[in-house]
């Protein structure tokens, strides 16, 4: 006999209730406030956990099947990527540095992530943002696991790629991403999804992935822009994480305004120091270029973040502070960051160079209010110099600030010939700041900076060399001393990209790709 | 009016789903950058999984947008049949 059965499947998000919010429950042995002992001491206040949305109604079964293509399209790329000498058909060696400062300056930050998303989602009461994180806390580990594993493949032929993780935690310029990280994650729940899910996610991310990806492909790195895509198929995932996180502790009570307004300050500025990083990657090392910093800024976060800011102003958010400020900057970061790294080629694990005439051309064009009035004349010199066997090297440390830990390398607002110094004192002693922005972070929260390991202090203070080195011997090299620290091959690793061991074993394997010599 | 956007990978899959999001959402301008296509729209985009059906002839899962996703941006509103991205003001 026939049996009538309903088949009819449950429906997206019916199938999301079930399998997610359906599977929460009050604890009873111990109290919500025993379990969950960190959401509450941050002052945000939430009333009903059930009104948590979730834009992405994504179950484990779906995640599984979509990571996995995902997955399996990845390592096919790689394997063959690396099977055809895909390196020697990047524009020009030079590239290859751009690469080296992601896999040290971004890829352990994604790790990190890894590990905040986990600790987040721990602390949340309820269901919703605690699977979404969940999500997010497995693909960031993803993005760790495969940028290591396509970068590996540049290890095998270039300098500066072989101690990423020993170099992060000792490297000066490391602690520029590193501390961004650990400020977010010794927060407290909420604050880290305003940092990292809201503001870095949502208002920053794009700059560093789409410029980034879309560049690698340009410049022939299909490892990159493998891997970089791959990645960023799930931070539209977290972005629209990060608009929720927002959305709903603003519904949930008026108090939690200024606290995430606060918080929307601190993290956009701090997020924005760090990414200066990638304005001189786009402007000064990608051989082909797709746009400049200042473009990128003002399509992903001037257009877009305009957008966002508006839409949140009904909730009482006004656009973060400082704005006036970075919208001066934008003609001037990617300038000043390259020509610190020019500066300090001694003390890094990858290489820099003067720009070619046409590429100063096309900073000229892409930055006709400040490169030629104040970068071009000074590259030019230095390039002069270098020709006649004086290549500078800086060998003076410098002064860092105590918040972004970025060396004092930016101009006043308003000059670009005037170097900006702020500083506090507290409890008897003196801090020093880049910027308004930083030292304003710094006064809402000095118990917390102060134990900045600032690596120019440390080096001062005779943390970061060997054991068993004495820097009271006859003849003691400091700089030597902090390299052999690093882990850093003197000659192979640093210097000028001219004359490095990447550029000349580049052009002779390239010779030999494309002849039967 | 603020604009929406929605980023895809260029390749054999996306070719589609660009095509029936450009369809069904008239205000819309592709932008073609190097391996993706970023598309803009005033206020909001549609991706409609009918219109997708439509064009590769098989069932179309919405959730399969994430393998070939690289950005977005709006508020997102997603059911089994459409994906619309929007801004409030």
């Amino acid at each position: 006999m026939d049996m009538k059965v309903s088949k009819k499947k449950l429906g997206l998000k019916e199938k999301y209730q079930h399998m997610t919010r359906g599977l929460g429950w009050e604890t009873t042995y111990q109290s919500m406030d025993e379990v969950f002992p960190y959401a509450k001491y941050e002052g945000i206040k939430i009333h009903d956990w059930d009104k948590w949305e979730d834009p992405f109604r994504l179950t484990m079964d779906a995640y599984w099947k979509y990571q996995a293509e995902k997955e399996r399209k990845l390592y096919a790329i790689i394997d063959a990527y690396a099977q055809n000498n895909g390196h020697l058909s990047v524009t020009d060696a030079r590239y290859i540095n751009a690469v080296k400062l992601f896999l040290n300056g971004i890829s352990p930050l994604e790790y990190m992530a890894h590990r905040g998303f986990a600790h987040a989602g721990r602390q949340f009461p309820g269901v919703g943002p605690r699977v979404a994180c969940l999500m997010q806390s497995l693909d960031e580990i993803r993005h760790a696991q495969t940028q290591i594993h396509s970068l590996s493949n540049y290890n095998k032929y270039y300098n500066g790629f072989h101690e990423y993780r020993h170099m992060l935690e000792r490297v000066w310029y490391l602690s520029v991403p590193r501390s961004f990280f650990d400020d977010a994650i010794t927060a407290g729940p909420f604050e880290f999804m305003v940092a990292i899910g809201f503001s870095f996610e949502y208002v920053l991310t794009n700059l560093l992935f789409v410029p980034f990806v879309s560049g690698a492909a340009y410049n022939g790195d299909m490892g990159t822009m493998t891997f970089g895509f791959s990645a960023q198929s799930d931070e539209a995932r977290h972005m629209t994480l990060g608009l929720e996180v927002i959305k709903f502790i603003l519904e949930q009570d008026p108090d939690n305004l200024p606290i995430v307004q606060q918080w929307i300050d601190k993290w956009t500025w701090r997020g924005y120091r760090v990414l200066t990083l990638v304005g001189m990657m786009m402007d000064y090392m990608l051989p082909k270029r797709i746009m400049s910093w200042k473009e990128a800024w003002e399509v992903y976060f001037e257009e877009n973040g305009g957008a966002l800011f508006k839409d949140l102003a009904r909730y009482g958010i006004r656009p973060p502070k400082w704005l006036d400020q970075i919208e001066q900057d934008k003609d001037h970061i990617s300038h000043q960051a390259w020509a610190t790294f020019y500066n300090y080629a001694a003390a890094c694990n990858f290489h820099t160079w003067i720009p070619t005439d046409d590429e100063m051309d096309w900073l000229s064009q892409k930055y006709p209010n400040s490169f030629d009035k104040y970068y071009r004349p000074r590259l030019e010199y230095w390039r002069e110099e270098a020709k006649k066997g004086n290549r500078f090297y800086n060998k003076t440390l410098p002064m860092l600030c105590q918040t972004c830990q970025i060396p004092m390398i930016f101009t006043e607002p308003g000059d670009p010939t005037q170097i900006c110094y702020r500083e506090v004192d507290y409890k008897g002693n003196k801090y020093h700041f880049c910027s308004d922005g930083c030292k304003e972070i710094f006064e809402h929260e000095p118990e917390k900076y102060i134990q900045s390991w600032l690596p120019v202090h440390q080096i001062y203070q005779g943390n970061c060399f060997n054991e068993g080195v004495d820097p009271t011997a006859e003849g003691f090299d400091p700089l030597a001393a902090v390299l052999d620290y690093y882990h850093l091959n003197f000659g192979r690793d640093n210097l000028d990209f001219e004359g490095s061991e990447d550029q000349k074993n580049f052009d002779a394997w390239r010779g030999m790709a494309t002849k039967n010599t | 009016m603020s604009k929406v956007f929605i980023a895809l990978q260029t390749n054999d899959d996306t070719r589609s789903i660009i095509q029936a999001i450009l369809a069904d959402n008239p205000h819309a301008i592709a932008n073609e950058q190097p391996a993706m296509v970023k598309i803009d729209a005033e206020g909001s985009l549609v991706v409609r999984r009918s219109s997708i059906e439509d064009l590769i002839g098989r069932d179309f899962d919405l959730q399969e947008l994430h393998i070939n996703l690289i950005s977005l941006t709006g508020h997102v509103d997603e059911t089994d049949d459409e994906l619309t991205l929007s801004w409030n003001t």
